[in-house]
């Protein structure tokens, strides 16, 4: 009884709450109408915090300079969705309330296919710096990406090998429980077959056995494999790098952006990824002018060199700030004005970032861009 | 050889399953409550023991010895405020407050000490023992790991078995009230407990990421469950069964891993542990206690 009442109290307190965050929402759309809005939802907390951290703290970076630059206004809010797409949605509506006009879409890609699907029937134009998975796109045709759509990295990857005559026998380990690596190795292993590349092993982990690598070293080992392609995130491969050293396995290794940010990793041994190959669209240690001012910036505010989510969220704000302008975008238009406005943009304009020059988008929204070819050389990445 | 060298890598990731599944078992043994929050503590001790390592250079041994200070008075501070005013609660209360001890430890950690990962460094130190030739190696991690989990497991099973405060804890696992009764205190019997459970955490945290050094703080949270469920293929409760449960668990996953598939091997290491349960529902070293009417 006495439970039931502390339920109804809760509840009826919930539903107050909802009512006042429903005002608020509704009030500031009309006293701010001088910068356009911009939100975004991404893992804040919870094990993919680093993705998600990464993304707000580069939007809020490229935010600031576009504010400074005169022109069209930007206002960025990111909500957290602890990687979950259910959660994702939430925060994806607490956005709307708030009167979001533009949206960054999800960080990571389950969210991202969740929350396109709202930008899709909301009519919100998307552009996502880095929700990688093809599902996020397809059949949104106002979902953009700023990142590669994960088959092109794979396919590029293959390519890449193959052109370079970098190894006659490959072997790849995958992660099976994430559609990032899954959809990276799917393309790679079509591309490669397609271009007589012999693929001799081919291993997976999950997130739960994410800490012994030897059977699957020694499988690739045994095969004879002179490459490892390993199409992940860097923690894991960080822990690859070290077992194969343990068991005197020294091929070649090849990974994908998700590779970036390991020898950033405190306390990593960077001998361990000496010559380790990799094709991303952003190298922190890149020496061009605007590369250099973000990099600085964002290790004055936050302390760690930025990773290329960061970069990827810093090259969206700058992106929509073009589009806008060229445009003609104001405050006062609603968000599916501003829709078309983008659409349009996003498929006719070329925009030059830190992930890339001269980008360019499909009508599916996946970007076009050169990934760069880089190589581990004494601890820095260097252009292959 | 292969079968060898798979065998190795088997007990290596069954000895750290071991050390951790002995604070799981330990502690529900006694107090009969399962303490999910015992993998971030573990992932605590490991935390603690990079700093002092690796950010202020202590001695490892040093760092040892202080993380397993810390995460002693951490373990009595959660038993106070989490768990001992549920003592007369039921049973699944106690269990939600682990999971929201566990899932409030880990965020936590990622407040302080951020969420990007850390490489932590080996406190045995690198090198392997080389056996044919260099054909096959055995880590010192692994070696250590096995000793000092033979070493707690003795120590344990000593203690709780010839000493006055090993025998209040065994009444008190057999019958709070009737130990109370007894002029046990039940309370501060509990607390030892979760004190000793948390100091073998943080020697289990230093030595997890001795083996495998990626530091996050979810570190703990997937060893902390495989290790919960060795503890119940041993038979939950027993000390030496932690041991062996955890050793086989390890060699298990290996082998469907290299034998069968990689793909597959977390359903396979599942399926035999609901097999042993069902031919043996008390674990392989688990006792069958007849409940008196």
């Amino acid at each position: 009884m006495k439970m039931k009442k502390v339920i109804a109290t809760a509840m009826v307190g919930f539903m107050a709450m909802g009512m006042l965050a429903g005002c608020g929402g509704g009030g500031a759309k009309d006293d701010a109408a001088t910068a356009i809005k911009v939100g975004g939802t991404g893992p804040l907390t919870g094990g993919a915090a680093i993705y998600g951290l990464a993304v707000q703290r580069g939007a809020e970076i490229a935010v600031e300079e576009v504010n400074a630059l005169g022109g069209v206004q930007f206002e960025f809010k990111m909500e957290d969705d602890a990687h979950d797409a259910e959660k994702a949605v939430n925060a994806y509506n607490a956005l709307k309330d708030w009167g979001m006009q533009i949206s960054l879409g999800s960080v990571t890609s389950t969210p991202g296919t969740a929350t396109a699907a709202e930008n899709d029937n909301d009519r919100i134009f998307a552009l996502t710096p880095s929700a990688s998975a093809t599902t996020v796109t397809e059949g949104h045709d106002n979902v953009f990406q700023m990142c590669f759509a994960d088959p092109n990295q794979g396919s590029a990857s293959a390519q890449y090998i193959a052109d370079q005559q970098l190894a006659t026998k490959v072997g790849v380990i995958y992660k099976n429980d994430d559609v990032y690596s899954s959809g990276i190795y799917e393309t790679f292993a079509t591309r490669a077959n397609e271009l007589g590349l012999n693929i001799v092993s081919t291993t997976t982990f999950t997130t739960d056995s994410q800490n012994d690598f030897t059977v699957q070293l020694q499988d690739a080992k045994n095969a004879g494999a002179d490459l490892l392609f390993l199409p992940m995130y860097y923690d894991a491969a960080s822990l690859i790098l070290s077992q194969a050293n343990d068991m005197g396995y020294a091929p070649k290794f090849f990974g994908v952006d998700g590779m970036d940010g390991i020898l950033t990793m405190e306390g990593f041994n960077a001998e361990l990824a000496e010559g380790v190959m990799l094709l991303t669209p952003f190298s922190a240690d890149a020496d061009d002018e605007r590369t250099k001012a973000f990099v600085a910036k964002y290790q004055e505010l936050h302390g760690e060199v930025p990773n290329q989510f960061a970069a990827d969220a810093y090259d969206c704000i700058y992106a929509l700030y073009q589009a806008c302008e060229n445009a003609g975008a104001t405050a006062d238009m609603t968000a599916e004005e501003l829709n078309d406005l983008m659409m349009k943009e996003f498929t006719s304009m070329t925009f030059d970032g830190l992930t890339g020059t001269g980008a360019t988008w499909t009508a599916e929204g996946q970007v076009n861009k050169a990934p760069k070819g880089m190589v581990i050389q004494n601890g820095v990445y260097v252009g292959m | 050889m292969e079968f060898l060298f798979n065998l190795i890598s088997g007990i290596s990731l069954g000895s750290i399953y071991a050390i951790i599944a002995l604070g799981y078992t330990m502690v529900y043994g006694i107090a009969k409550m399962l303490n999910f929050a015992h993998g971030d503590v573990i992932m605590v001790g490991a935390y603690i023991c990079f700093f002092a390592t690796t950010r202020y250079g202590l001695n490892p041994l040093l760092g040892v010895l202080l993380s397993m200070v810390v995460c002693t008075m951490l373990g009595i501070i959660i038993e106070r405020l989490a768990y001992k005013p549920l003592r007369q609660a039921p049973a699944l209360a106690v269990l939600i407050t682990a999971i929201g001890m566990s899932y409030f430890l880990q965020n936590s950690a990622q407040l302080l000490w951020s969420s990007s990962p850390k490489v932590f460094q080996s406190v045995v130190g690198k090198g392997s023992i080389k056996l044919f030739d260099g054909a096959l190696s055995i880590s010192f991690v692994t070696v250590v790991t096995i000793l000092v989990c033979v070493i707690i497991m003795i120590a344990l099973v000593t203690f709780v078995n010839k000493t006055r405060i090993g025998k209040s804890m065994r009444a008190v696992s057999e019958d709070k009230g009737a130990a109370q009764l007894m002029g046990i205190n039940v309370n501060s019997t509990i607390s030892l407990t979760f004190a000793i459970g948390s100091a073998l955490a943080a020697i289990a945290g230093v030595l997890l990421c001795s083996a495998y050094p990626n530091l996050v703080p979810t570190t703990g949270a997937m060893p902390g469950i495989k290790a919960f469920t060795a503890a119940v293929f041993g038979g939950i409760g027993s000390i030496p069964g932690a041991l062996i449960g955890g050793i086989l668990l390890g060699i298990i996953e290996i082998f469907a891993k290299a034998y069968i598939s990689t793909q597959l091997s977390d359903a396979i290491v599942f399926a035999v542990l609901i097999v042993v349960l069902l031919v043996k529902p008390t674990g392989l070293l688990g006792k069958k206690v007849s409940e008196k009417v």
